[in-house]
């Protein structure tokens, strides 16, 4: 844990610090990209010019060290979910994830041998952006709920409903 | 759709090992034993005539609860003369079927594909091991009796639960 | 001047000083958590293989560079020796002479022990 993590109280001097901590953080959500299947499609054209992500600082970064959070686009298989665990794994803090599309919700209308049934199984997911697949406003409108989630987050304040996001 | 005298050289070269199977969806196809298959599809491929040397297809089919219950069924293509035939080939549980790989090297992704899905052993196959399914995973999944959802683990909480009349065998390597 | 360059100084103090205290305070608030999956090497997620993985990787690189310094080194005195030829004259122009054999030397010498060789 950083040296001043969660240890103030709720008051206005450390609110409006954490405010702006949050800020920062929301501002500036750089994308892991990791479009496994067809809602990859749907990230994509989010982030092309028509619904242009990168006015939300959405920056997407090919490596999961680079990245704030990681948006898994597509229909995780059995084979390759200890991949998924290690590429979450290997994201610093403070990192969220967006399971896009039904099929990283809960394993969408596969329900098979061969298909993680969510990846809630496999990694602690913030938002669900249901759709098959989702519209880019939807993706969007998923990144938008991750940021007023983002800003009530208690950085230096103690308490509150979700703390730095660790885990 | 082969060309006029098809089914007339395969009789004269093979008489009756190769049983003729009709015209189903306008392709013409042969019926076959497993020991036979390697011959027959090294005829088509050399033969001058025919000259098919395109594997367009190899196909597993299960037709449990059968006697005869596993079918590979191969689609070749002439490039040259553009006809179509097909080649099916029943065997019996434990199936096991010479492969074809001697003929057509791309034989060798198909017949893995076959064996991770429906556990058709293909012998003198360079390389038999699973393709699509990770090495460890238990049971042949296009199989007739294995469960749609899969069996319950980590992943999967809706499987089915494993019972002991599940077949618990691991296709990881050559048997 | 020497005292010319005191507006450069108080730059770099400045930059160093600010640099210094973003950082410091990124850290009080930044989370640290180090956890053993999370410091493995980055191979897309899958697990290591290769040469480099096991930690050999070739020596011929350190040999490689090394020589590469030598000679950085003497082609970096050919500048200013280029510069004052003139002034210097012919004595000047054997003496640099006799300076490019002797490394000349060590360059064969490193050429015959088979150091220029990238199979070992």
């Amino acid at each position: 844990m950083g040296k001043l993590e969660n240890r103030f109280p709720d008051n206005v001097f450390f609110s409006t610090a954490d405010s702006l901590i949050n800020w920062g953080r929301k501002s500036a959500l750089w994308p892991e990209t990791f479009g496994i299947a067809c809602c990859a499609i749907e990230m994509i054209s989010a982030g092309c010019s028509r619904y242009d992500l990168d006015r939300f600082g959405i920056v997407f970064r090919a490596s999961p060290r680079q990245s704030d959070v990681m948006i898994i686009a597509g229909t995780v298989t059995k084979k390759f979910a200890p991949v998924v665990r290690r590429l979450y794994d290997q994201m610093p803090e403070p990192r969220w994830v967006i399971a896009m599309g039904t099929c990283a919700i809960s394993g969408g209308v596969y329900n098979t041998y061969a298909v993680v049934q969510g990846s809630e199984l496999i990694v602690p997911v913030d938002v669900h952006v249901p759709g098959c697949p989702p519209r880019p406003e939807a993706l969007m409108h998923g990144f938008v709920l991750l940021q007023e989630q983002i800003q009530r987050t208690h950085v230096l304040r103690r308490g509150g409903p979700e703390h730095a996001a660790v885990s | 759709m082969g060309g006029p005298n098809l089914r007339e050289r395969i009789e004269h070269r093979f008489g009756g090992r190769v049983r003729d199977g009709g015209l189903p969806d306008g392709m013409q196809t042969f019926l076959v034993d497993p020991d036979l298959v390697v011959e027959l599809c090294q005829f088509f491929k050399d033969d001058p005539e025919l000259r098919f040397d395109f594997l367009s297809d190899i196909c597993g089919v299960d037709y449990y609860p059968e006697e005869d219950r596993f079918e590979v069924v191969y689609h070749l293509y002439s490039i040259a003369f553009r006809w179509r035939v097909r080649i099916k080939c029943r065997s019996g549980d434990p199936p096991k079927v010479p492969s074809v790989v001697g003929v057509w090297r791309t034989a060798n992704w198909h017949e893995r594909e076959i064996y991770d899905m429906y556990g058709i052993v293909f012998e003198d196959h360079p390389d038999l091991r699973r393709i699509y399914m990770w090495d460890e995973f238990e049971g042949y999944p296009m199989r007739k009796d294995f469960p749609v959802r899969g069996y319950k683990d980590a992943y999967n909480p809706f499987g089915d639960e494993k019972t002991a009349a599940a077949p618990s065998d691991t296709g990881g390597g050559e048997r | 001047m020497p005292i010319d360059y005191l507006p450069v100084f108080l730059m770099v103090g400045a930059v160093s000083v600010l640099a210094l205290a973003i950082l410091f305070v990124s850290s009080l608030v930044r989370p640290s958590n180090p956890y053993p999956e999370k410091n493995r090497p980055y191979e897309c997620g899958v697990d290591h293989w290769g040469e480099a993985s096991a930690g050999m990787f070739k020596v011929h690189y350190f040999v490689i560079a090394i020589l590469f310094v030598v000679f950085d080194v003497e082609t970096m005195f050919l500048f200013p020796w280029a510069v004052v030829l003139e002034e210097i004259g012919l004595f000047g122009y054997i003496e640099m002479f006799v300076f490019i054999f002797l490394l000349l030397v060590g360059f064969v010498y490193a050429w015959a022990k088979g150091a220029l060789d990238w199979e070992s």
